[in-house]
């Protein structure tokens, strides 16, 4: 039973790790997306990095919830009922995000475009804020009472460590997604993604080292930084110096790996708690007393151990489907999808430019 | 008054969100047909409607992919003290559907959408159809959720607690097994006549040179909706037998019966009713229709509210255990009533079909434009009765719901919420709706040969 309720929350933590590591890049790619992309056409560009991979991504949220709520009934409640007014807008903010991807295009007005570019920037910052201030107060520790129930207001939601988490989050997230542009953009964009990059890493990475050193304090006496928070300092640096190196791939690794140390670095300070009650350690949740029966936490093993290595096999099989970079060119007007071109115009390098790129 | 509140948010964006999901599993079902056909066949005309449909099927995704998402927090957001009771139970097959479905269906929504020049053909056509199976397999495992609700099985009570001991039986609990066909079926029905509404649309009022696909198209979703709707009766007559063995007092507020009748007739209208007049005038009442209904037998039995509240106090302890009776009687007439209506313009239409004249009956055609909104109302009056119906439990003998709510919420909170969803809500519908009659109303993207030669954006992308 012991080994189930570890293993759970093991995989909780590695739900969350492999949302972030997804959906931060999709994120980083929703703040930047207008600072990359000087015009429409590249702003188009700059959006189809991420096109057929960011739905697939937020699933990773969507499951991370409700294995929250089938193995730790007890977290998901007491959580998600305290952060009730955070979840709305972090929602709000994931419905605006959802929506600016559909609906951006669907209409030629440069109004209906711009509304949607203010409005996937914003929320793409506000989602990974939020959350981030969610994971942080687990381990800050909220007023919660002996019958694991919240007891404080909207404003207790506001713990220093939780901010500091969720803006850290919202700058590594930056990070991650100037990297990926990095990785999948041509020409000027790609250029301009390698100076965003530039511009952020240094703020990402004193926020990274402040986080593990905070992360540390937070949860342990030791003196020492245990290996994941030290291993979150040191590709953070590695990223900062790889943004100057012509290795676009050694750079997005670097941050793939700053997000994902990050996020476990939480969980690892968390063990055994899930959250920490600020009213008495008597309270805290733990992964013990929140977990479901031994039954069901072994039927969701099974379905888990299934389902989850094929889900990665054909998300890791999207990603090389789409692995070659997008050229802002191919989304440029003079190539119009309704009346086939006469020879000899000048949409024929497009069609070049899209051939050599297949 | 907290839990007035939450529930009116619960039935607010769960309504909403029940608006698009039955379009994108039927449509998606349809589109993954049509491109099935251009596959096998060649024919330029069937790719032309795999993408015009498919297009309408995306803008539709798209908003239930994130009104799903409110779906999945709601749970432990208002109702924090059910999510601790039956968590271990009840989020087990959501947790699956999010593994087993949701990741498939999103993924492969991606490949399609994206992968029409880099995939083969065979493969970008096993993509829609994952996605069509996605769309399946979520139903079922948040059926399974529901059914659970409605009639717990495969768990026993350890210290106050149901606790999972038979996942098996969440599928083959008789509820989840005919309500289950029974969304499908009426999600095939919705996907159908919107397919069935836009081809009308198209057909009376689009561009002359479409004229011949549509009629592809218009034949393609009468030829599905007409036995679509009558298996969803002949299902839901079953559902309705096997709810009045589990939830009685769901089908005899149905009827508005507060006596016990043997044989039972079934009322066309009443004028009256509801939960404090319990002697409405019924007009037009059809003997044995309620016995056939609710027993499947011609002189069933059906226990009224009175005996079956007398019984529930006795068994439960004190307390009012009827439903609405307005929105029962109410819900399962409106449902009833529309279905046949559907029938009767499925078989209208297949009888034009057969004269030939479907493409020229412009009576018909506007008929089967407007007829869009009745799967709506079916859907919503059909969620109603049983969602309502199984009030004041949240857990049939399990759980009330006015137990279910998370004790740390304040009023203020919940009001908060409700209003920020109903504006949220109330902004995307009005764009959801926009683009959606925007794009119904395009003509047909341009066969393959002309456009894809030049242009590497296919026109279904960001």
């Amino acid at each position: 039973m012991n080994n189930l309720v570890t293993f759970w929350f093991i995989l909780i933590a590695v739900l969350w790790t492999g949302f972030f590591i997804l959906e931060g890049f999709d994120f980083g790619v929703g703040m930047l997306h207008s600072a990359v992309g000087r015009n429409d056409a590249e702003r188009r560009a700059a959006i189809n990095t991420i096109g057929p991979l960011w739905d697939g991504n937020e699933v990773w949220l969507i499951v991370a919830g409700a294995a929250m709520f089938a193995a730790f009934p007890g977290w998901y409640a007491t959580m998600f009922s305290a952060f009730n007014l955070a979840l709305v807008l972090l929602l709000a903010a994931l419905i605006a995000r959802g929506l600016s991807f559909e609906y951006r295009g669907k209409r030629d007005s440069p109004n209906w475009r711009r509304t949607w570019d203010v409005l996937l920037t914003a929320s793409s910052v506000l989602a990974p804020l939020i959350i981030g201030v969610a994971l942080g107060d687990l381990l800050a520790g909220l007023p919660i009472n002996s019958a694991q129930n919240y007891t404080g207001s909207f404003w207790d939601l506001f713990q220093p460590y939780g901010v500091f988490t969720g803006v850290t989050l919202v700058l590594v997230c930056a990070l991650h997604g100037a990297t990926f542009l990095s990785l999948k953009t041509t020409g000027e964009m790609h250029q301009r993604s390698r100076h965003l990059a530039r511009r952020i890493a240094p703020a990402a990475t004193a926020a990274v080292i402040g986080f593990a050193i905070w992360t540390h304090v937070a949860h342990s006496d030791t003196f020492f930084l245990n290996p994941i928070e030290l291993l979150a300092i040191l590709a953070v640096l590695a990223a900062y110096w790889l943004v100057y190196e012509p290795r676009d791939g050694s750079a997005f690794a670097a941050t793939t790996v700053t997000i994902a140390s990050a996020i476990v670095a939480i969980f690892v300070g968390l063990y055994p708690n899930v959250m920490v009650s600020s009213t008495s350690a008597a309270n805290n949740l733990t992964a013990y007393n929140t977990a479901s029966p031994a039954y069901p936490l072994k039927i969701m093993s099974v379905v888990a151990i299934i389902f989850l290595p094929l889900v990665l096999l054909y998300q890791a099989w999207t990603y090389y489907v789409f692995r070659r970079r997008v050229s802002a060119r191919e989304f440029e007007p003079q190539a119009p999808a309704a009346e086939p071109a006469p020879p000899g115009t000048p949409s024929a390098p497009v069609g070049e430019t899209a051939g050599q790129e297949r | 008054m907290n839990v007035d509140l939450a529930r009116w948010q619960f039935a607010f964006v769960t309504i909403n969100h029940f608006f698009f999901v039955p379009v994108t599993i039927g449509l998606a079902f349809l589109t993954a047909l049509l491109q099935t056909a251009w596959y096998r066949t060649n024919r330029d005309e069937y790719l032309r409607l795999t993408r015009f449909f498919g297009t309408l099927l995306v803008i539709n995704v798209a908003i239930g992919v994130v009104t799903g998402l409110v779906q999945e927090f709601q749970f432990g957001m208002d109702w924090g003290a059910y999510s601790r009771l039956v968590g271990n139970v009840f989020g087990a097959p959501l947790a699956m559907e999010g593994l087993a479905a949701f990741f498939l269906e999103s993924t492969f929504l991606g490949l399609w959408l994206f992968g029409w020049d880099r995939l083969p053909r065979r493969v970008h056509l096993a993509t829609i159809w994952a996605v069509s199976l996605g769309t399946v397999l979520s139903a079922a495992f948040i059926m399974a959720a529901n059914s659970w609700m409605q009639h717990p099985v495969g768990y026993q009570m350890a210290g106050g607690k149901p606790v999972l001991n038979d996942v098996w039986a969440l599928f083959t609990n008789p509820v989840f097994v005919w309500g289950y066909a029974k969304v499908l079926l009426a999600s095939l029905v919705t996907g159908a006549m919107v397919m069935l509404a836009v081809s009308a649309w198209q057909l009376r009022r689009g561009q002359d040179k479409d004229k011949d696909v549509f009629l592809r198209s218009a034949r393609l979703s009468l030829v599905a909706l007409v036995p679509a709707i009558l298996f969803t009766m002949l299902v839901g007559d079953e559902l309705g037998v096997i709810e009045a063995r589990y939830q009685p007092m769901k089908i005899a507020a149905a009827e508005a019966q507060w006596t016990t009748c043997q044989p039972c007739s079934f009322s066309l209208f009443q004028i009256g009713g509801g939960n404090n007049d319990q002697t409405p005038t019924q007009i037009i009442e059809i003997p044995h229709l309620l016995s056939l209904l609710a027993t499947n037998t011609w002189n069933g039995k059906v226990v009224g509210m009175t005996p079956l509240q007398n019984q529930y106090s006795k068994q439960y302890g004190p307390g009012y255990y009827v439903p609405d009776v307005f929105i029962q009687y109410w819900g399962m007439r409106v449902m009833a009533y529309l279905a046949v209506v559907v029938v009767l313009i499925g078989l209208w239409g297949l009888w034009l079909i057969r004269r030939k004249t479907l493409a020229t009956s412009r009576v018909f055609l506007l008929v089967a434009t407007w007829a869009v909104v009745l799967p709506f109302l079916m859907n919503t009056a059909g969620w109603l009765l049983t969602e309502s119906g199984r009030q004041p439990w949240i857990v049939q003998g399990l759980m009330l719901t006015k137990n279910g709510i998370s004790p740390s919420l304040s009023t203020t909170w919940i009001a908060i919420s409700l209003a920020a969803f109903v504006l949220v809500y109330a902004v995307i519908a009005t764009i959801e709706l926009l683009l959606m009659l925007k794009y119904s109303k395009k003509p047909l993207p341009p066969p393959r040969a002309d456009a894809e030669a030049d242009t590497p954006v296919p026109a279904v992308q960001y």
